[in-house]
């Protein structure tokens, strides 16, 4: 912990049968810094956090959280770490307050601290109304936030969150969003967050790793992962086509020059390509099949872009395979899958 | 360092004993099970089981072809025997039928259950010295009611013999006639006093069952339940020891299953009309041994399950030759030899042989010694196979 990492992972690897979830991940956590694990469903960031929070066993490789082992020291992990996981820790037909009081107990808390503790938990998501009110009750987004509670009982060092606004309608992401932020400030927690949602990495992260297939693929700041499109000769464009075909489509895809094609609705093209020609290219090959320009602009790159560069643009991830694409207008489809939004 | 020492265990596994059960009482449809599935059990096992005497309405045809010897049909009397014994026991519904393949026709349509055919020549063999022949047609379909057909015919002979004797002898100037035809009475006595009904029989049992199983199957399914919500890992980034979940879990499913043999018990003495012989304590005592031999069972099939329904089929395919081999619902000493093997292995049998023993006959610890060290050894040696299992599956 000198170093300043609270979390140091060696060589993680977690294997299913012959399924290999993790694939040999290294990666270290600085102390107060929010970490983000981004990547399709079926990447292994569920996995890899599991095995960080010392529920599930690496098949191989060692794991550290504030310099205990995950395996050998299970324990005093788990009395540093909270966890909010996708699936919420919460019963139903316990009141907002004997949830959080059953939690606290397991921490051996003292119960008036325990008491107080509540107290302001519920009142910092503004639950005290509903304290005595079975969870079972809430809308999905105040039991999200109970669930987030639940999890600071014992004041984490460590805060790990599962795919924290799976789910939620927007505002509450918002508010889910501005509470992680504020403890990470005001309390210093360090924060782990797996999503596929590229708005929360964006917005919150410190640092991105992109998990792909048990891989890290990439690991830096929203900022420098973005340079890696717009430092090279790749560019985001926006394409508006009046008279927008799938023969259209496929001609531009077919392109060299184009590395991802995916379809926004249906006049608009969002591409990913490189080389001093693909204006040229883009432009003759609409023009060839009589299609109708009426918008043609080069964006800023975000990180959905930078997912679908680095990743490649066959269809290969497991998140296809379990979800069919769906077909229609405002459907995305072409080389590159809507695998993430 | 966090405390592991067994009061810490404890108090965590009664807080999460606490949790379960406040769960389970705000679970109005769940109690109201609670209460309405030993009923059911009872009600039905105690009502629908043919025991003696309780077969009532057969319909039955009655055919007939007795022509008479001499102008005198011995037929008659027969029937009117039959009748009379028939008024008083209900047993049949007698229809009269023209002929035997009538008879048989009516029985293949479902129409009658039996026939009882008196053949042309009966009064001729009676009266010629010989003996008289009835021939019972049955449905060999059902073989019970069959049975059931000729022992109440049976009965109906035996009561018919027993007058046409004793009027022969009545010219010996017997003191007692009954005693010159029938010198042999059997007279049953109990270890205790009154006469127990196939409830008394079945209480104690499904009590042992009830209780065992709520262990069995409850655990299992409360566990891969909270798996399956995900509220599991909860408690397992806690840090408890795991042995404390396995125990909370226990100590709410057996408390559970202590309430529901509670309530078997009440509507056995209050509606059923059981007598409880033995010391109550005991009976409890008996109940929690149950609960003990059956845990280690218990976790070694949680280990093995992934989620709820999977469990669920489990238990049941455990549950079922259990219910019928453990000597629940019927005796053992009814079942074939390699039927009454395998009853042995199980620790239902000598939970509801030891219960029975106390609550039927009354006995004290020593005279069901036997029962309970199989109890206890089975339990230990299921705990100890069923705890490192546990402890591999919950670090998977």
């Amino acid at each position: 912990m000198d170093n300043g990492n609270i979390i140091e992972v060696k060589n993680l690897t977690k294997m299913f049968g012959k399924f290999t979830a993790v694939d040999d991940i290294s990666f270290d956590v600085k102390k107060g810094e929010i970490f983000g694990l981004l990547g399709p469903n079926g990447a292994g960031k569920s996995t890899t956090l599991r095995m960080l929070s010392t529920l599930s066993r690496p098949t191989k490789g060692t794991a550290t959280v504030g310099g205990y082992d995950t395996v050998k020291n299970d324990t005093e992990v788990r009395k540093l770490i909270g966890i909010v996981s996708e699936k919420m820790i919460i019963y139903n037909r316990l009141t907002a307050r004997e949830n959080l009081w059953f939690f606290g107990s397991l921490f051996n808390i003292p119960k008036d601290t325990l008491t107080k503790r509540i107290d302001e938990l519920l009142e910092l998501v503004q639950l005290t109304k509903w304290k005595n009110a079975q969870v079972g009750t809430f809308s999905t987004g105040m039991r999200q936030r109970m669930n987030v509670v639940r999890a600071l009982l014992n004041m984490p060092q460590v805060l790990f969150l599962d795919e924290p606004t799976l789910g939620l309608d927007p505002q509450s992401s918002v508010e889910i969003r501005d509470f992680i932020k504020k403890l990470n400030q005001e309390q210093g927690t360090t924060v782990i967050i797996t999503t596929h949602m590229m708005v929360d990495a964006d917005l919150l992260c410190d640092r991105i790793a992109i998990v792909d297939h048990g891989k890290i693929i990439a690991l830096d700041t929203s900022t420098n992962l973005k340079k890696i499109i717009s430092g090279g000769d790749t560019m985001i464009i926006k394409l508006e086509i009046a008279n927008l075909t799938p023969d259209l489509i496929a001609s531009v895809k077919a392109l060299k020059c184009a590395d991802a094609v995916t379809q926004e609705n249906s006049t608009r093209l969002h591409l990913i390509v490189h080389g001093e020609e693909a204006f040229d290219n883009i432009i003759d090959a609409v023009r060839e099949k009589n299609g109708k320009i009426t918008t043609m602009e080069n964006l800023q790159p975000s990180l959905e872009d930078v997912f679908l560069h680095i990743t490649g643009h066959e269809v290969r991830d497991s998140a296809d395979q379990k979800i069919p694409m769906q077909q229609g207008p405002g459907r995305r489809f072409g080389g590159a899958p809507r695998r993430v939004r | 360092m966090i405390d592991m020492t067994a009061q810490t265990i404890l108090q965590h596994s009664f807080r999460i004993a606490k949790k379960d059960l406040t769960e389970l009482f705000r679970n109005r449809l769940g109690l109201v099970l609670l209460i309405v599935m030993p009923l059911f059990m009872m009600v039905m096992v105690g009502f629908i089981y043919p025991s003696n005497g309780t077969i009532s309405n057969l319909q039955v045809g009655l055919v007939n072809e007795n022509s008479g010897y001499n102008s005198v049909f011995a037929s008659q009397s027969f029937i009117t025997g039959l009748n009379q014994i028939n008024n008083q026991t209900h047993m049949l519904v007698i229809t009269n039928v023209n002929s035997t393949a009538e008879l048989k026709d009516m029985v293949q349509r479902g129409q009658l259950e039996g026939g009882i055919v008196i053949p042309s020549n009966f009064s001729q063999s009676i009266l010629s010295g010989e003996q008289g022949t009835i021939i019972i047609v049955s449905d060999e379909s059902n073989p019970q009611i069959s049975a059931t057909i000729q022992a109440a015919l049976s009965g109906v002979f035996n009561a018919m013999g027993q007058q046409l004797a004793i009027h022969n002898v009545l010219p010996l100037n017997a003191t007692n006639p009954l005693a010159v035809v029938q010198p042999y009475s059997i007279q049953t006595q109990g270890v205790v006093s009154g006469h127990p009904s196939y409830f008394d029989f079945i209480a104690p049992g499904i009590m042992a069952m009830t209780v065992m199983m709520s262990v069995m199957t409850g655990l299992p399914v409360a566990i891969s339940q909270e798996k399956e919500i995900g509220t599991m890992d909860g408690m397992m980034v806690a840090p408890i020891n795991r042995l404390s979940i396995l125990l909370g879990k226990t100590i709410a499913q057996t408390a559970r299953g202590l309430i529901q043999g509670c309530i078997i018990l009440a509507l056995a003495i209050g509606i059923f009309g059981v007598a409880i012989q033995g010391s109550i304590l005991l009976v409890f005592a008996l109940l929690l041994l149950g609960v003990f031999s059956f845990v280690g069972l218990g976790i070694v099939v949680t280990s093995f399950t992934k989620d709820q329904e999977t469990a669920q089929m489990l238990m049941m395919t455990l549950m079922f030759p259990m219910m019928f081999l453990g000597g629940v619902f019927f005796p053992i000493q009814q079942m074939p030899w390699y039927m009454q093997d395998i009853s042995k292995i199980l620790p239902l049998t000598y939970a509801s042989d030891a219960l029975r023993k106390v609550m039927v006959l009354g006995s004290g610890i020593s005279q069901i010694s036997t029962d309970l060290i199989i109890l206890i050894v089975f339990g230990v040696v299921m705990i100890a196979i069923a705890l490192p299992v546990f402890k591999r599956m919950m670090t998977r």
